[in-house]
């Protein structure tokens, strides 16, 4: 049987980069679809009626929802090559927590930093920039999060990077000046053709979240 | 694996994380040692093994530490293959995680943190959300003992910890009925088959305490 596979996604999601970056490592034949966000389709609020959310894959007409849960899922369906997941039982947990780590902490403070201002704004990029140091304390000195290979936290975390420049922007200061290991991690990841394809232009991003945070901060 | 695997479980009595560990633990048949952590006055240990997040539970297996009750039940199933807690199939294994991560965020952030600060009319309105939710996992048990087929598995570990033996204990200490046998027959059933489970049972927190335990906890969230 041929697989369909339909991914409905939102081009500056950093969610949605997850998937495609590892639908790309797999080799695996896709249909994007743009969906938008303030007149969703049917097919996303029939395929994801409890959270009405993208990225949603669609494999052979099923439905599997969260971007962390469709890179495991993919990892697991294509598993002949490039594997996302290491194979020890303890590397995986640790890949496991940076995701969980990932989705728990940077998102919320990410948006403080662009969509709010003052003193919000001040603690949100504090935050923000503890965790972006923790996260380049456990990257050490290896060239991906998992040693060697490319892999599940490196998909987890590069998304967020096409945003970095409105953060920036937005909140006055230089993300490099703070963590240079990671920026050159985030080089390194961009060779890679996957990634490279699946990412949109930060500059683009950088437009998007200005419209985007007239909304929540009116200048 | 080791002949003298070396297993320890820095948990809290009334944690569903930590219980739902234990669940799986004795489901595997794998020894451990417990430790029993006080959340006001958490050990030593647990904040050198889990210096991000400072919870429980904690597994320490010969000497690796893994973190985050999800990882953890998934570490155990991988690496003691035998009786198995996540389905064999990749979409089923999606839906289960998929549905873990409805109870613990969506679900638990409706009946427990919200409710906490809510008023008595809120309340009214947060239970509601959480039977919309609730609803979902009534429809994944049609035709079925337990939302692991017909053995006790992954979510059935974590919706149990979370729903019938914590939150309901908490909704018991307000006067609240969420989940009423009407609307919400398999739910129930599911219960009933899940208390007769001995490794289940043998990890339900005691009642009465617990429900003191979870008030609580309310007030700790209305005061922070």
């Amino acid at each position: 049987m041929a697989n369909e596979v339909i991914l409905l996604d939102f081009w500056p999601s950093m969610f949605g980069m997850r998937t495609r970056i590892a639908l790309r490592e797999k080799g695996v034949e896709f249909e994007y679809r743009e969906e938008d966000l303030r007149n969703k389709s049917p097919l996303l609020l029939q395929m994801n009626p409890i959270h009405k959310k993208i990225p949603v894959l669609i494999h052979n007409g099923k439905p599997v929802n969260e971007s962390i849960i469709q890179v495991q899922y993919i990892d697991e369906v294509w598993s002949h090559k490039n594997p996302i997941l290491p194979s020890d039982p303890y590397q995986r947990a640790q890949a496991r927590f940076w995701a969980d780590f990932i989705d728990k902490k940077l998102y919320d403070a990410q948006r403080k930093v662009w969509a709010t201002k003052g003193g919000e704004q001040e603690a949100g990029k504090k935050d923000f920039i503890e965790i972006l140091k923790t996260l380049e304390s456990e990257l050490g000195d290896k060239p991906y999060f998992g040693g060697d290979d490319f892999g599940y936290v490196d998909i987890a975390l590069i998304g967020f990077y096409t945003w970095f420049p409105a953060y920036e922007k937005f909140a006055n200061f230089s993300i490099e000046s703070e963590v240079p290991k990671l920026i050159a991690w985030v080089k390194k990841c961009l060779q890679r053709e996957s990634v490279a394809k699946s990412l949109p232009d930060p500059e683009k991003v950088t437009e998007f979240v200005s419209e985007l945070r007239k909304k929540f901060v009116p200048e | 694996m080791a002949e003298k695997d070396q297993v320890k479980l820095l948990g809290i009595w009334a944690s569903p994380f930590s219980r739902r560990v234990e669940m799986a633990l004795k489901h595997k048949g794998i020894p451990y040692e417990y430790v029993e952590e006080i959340l006001e006055n958490k050990s030593p240990l647990l904040l050198a093994l889990n210096p991000i997040h400072k919870k429980v539970p904690v597994l320490v297996h010969n000497g690796k530490t893994i973190l985050e009750s999800h990882v953890i039940l998934e570490y155990i199933d991988e690496t003691w293959p035998h009786n198995p807690i996540l389905p064999q199939d990749p979409y089923e294994r999606s839906k289960a995680r998929f549905f873990a991560k409805l109870v613990d965020e969506q679900i638990m952030n409706v009946g427990f943190f919200s409710m906490a600060k809510a008023d008595e009319k809120g309340r009214e309105v947060l239970a509601e959300q959480a039977r919309e939710l609730i609803m979902y996992l009534e429809k994944e048990l049609v035709g079925k003992d337990y939302f692991g087929g017909k053995t006790v598995g992954f979510l059935d570990f974590v919706a149990g910890s979370l729903i019938p033996f914590c939150l309901e204990r908490g909704w018991e200490g307000i006067g609240l009925e969420v989940i009423t046998e009407e609307k919400f027959p398999e739910f129930k059933k599911w219960v009933k088959n899940l208390e007769k489970v001995e490794i289940v049972k043998d990890c339900v927190p005691p009642r009465e305490k617990h429900v003191e335990h979870m008030n609580y906890m309310a007030e700790r969230v209305r005061s922070s």
